[in-house]
């Protein structure tokens, strides 16, 4: 196998973080209304941020060893999860559009997962 | 000038600016794949180290993520003439410029599965932002 498992772990365990940070940004954005000085005193933005270095840092970790052209695309795996914390946390509707959406996107991990071996 | 004549400038206007963010969009793309290629390179040189001061002060993954703020910054501003159903959907071509560089730069070869694999994704990334919102 020239792409090593651990290293699809870690990419996903980074998509994983990053779709968390997505979720900081969200609930610190609601507060930006109330003037631009919120964008720095803004524990929620500041989580967020960070959320996403931590989420780089294991992509990183993950992309030392095996083929980009297979550890690039599980990425997309960020999506599927945003998807379900913006309708457990924010209560966004689940559309058709969504739910095709997702099924595609897990369609072609799983493609990506069987053609690395 | 007519009121006509004003409200088709405008229009026309219009139409300029959204074509500009659909081209900055794309821009974005290209930004982000080779951004990529270079956290790739980078990160192939520190196979030994789980360190974040070492990715840190490797030049070319430090370039490739400052590829990825330009990116950011860029769909931002494009973001303010165009909305995201548009806009989303291209920026999955991603995808496919990554996996068309990494055949180039790191000799990988893509087989149908994984050629297949991509097609799903860009086309489930577009079904997705097609139900987006600006």
């Amino acid at each position: 196998m020239k792409t090593p498992a651990s290293s699809i772990g870690l990419v996903l365990l980074a998509s994983f973080i990053g779709s968390f940070g997505a979720v900081f940004l969200k609930a610190g954005a609601g507060k930006l209304n109330q003037g631009l000085r919120y964008l720095v005193l803004n524990s929620r933005l500041a989580i967020g941020v960070a959320l996403f270095v931590g989420s780089s840092y294991f992509f990183v970790l993950g992309v030392r060893h095996g083929e980009l052209s297979v550890l690039y695309p599980m990425v997309s795996l960020g999506y599927v999860w945003t998807m379900l914390w913006s309708r457990l946390v924010f209560q966004e509707s689940l559309t058709r559009h969504k739910c095709l959406g997702v099924l595609l996107i897990l369609l072609g991990i799983g493609l990506i997962g069987l053609g690395g071996r | 000038m007519s009121q006509a004549t004003a409200s088709s400038t405008e229009a026309a206007a219009r139409m300029a600016r959204r074509r500009r963010s659909i081209a900055m969009v794309f821009g974005c793309t290209i930004l982000g794949a080779v951004g990529q290629i270079l956290i790739k390179l980078g990160a192939n040189t520190l196979t030994h180290t789980t360190s974040p001061v070492a990715m840190l002060t490797t030049p070319s993954l430090f370039i490739g993520y400052v590829f990825y703020g330009l990116m950011t910054v860029l769909f931002v501003f494009a973001l303010r003439h165009e909305e995201l159903s548009i806009l989303y959907p291209i920026i999955s071509l991603t995808y496919v410029w990554v996996a068309g560089l990494s055949t180039v730069f790191f000799g990988e070869s893509l087989g149908w599965l994984r050629t297949l694999g991509i097609v799903a994704i860009v086309l489930g990334v577009a079904v997705l932002g097609k139900d987006g919102r600006k």
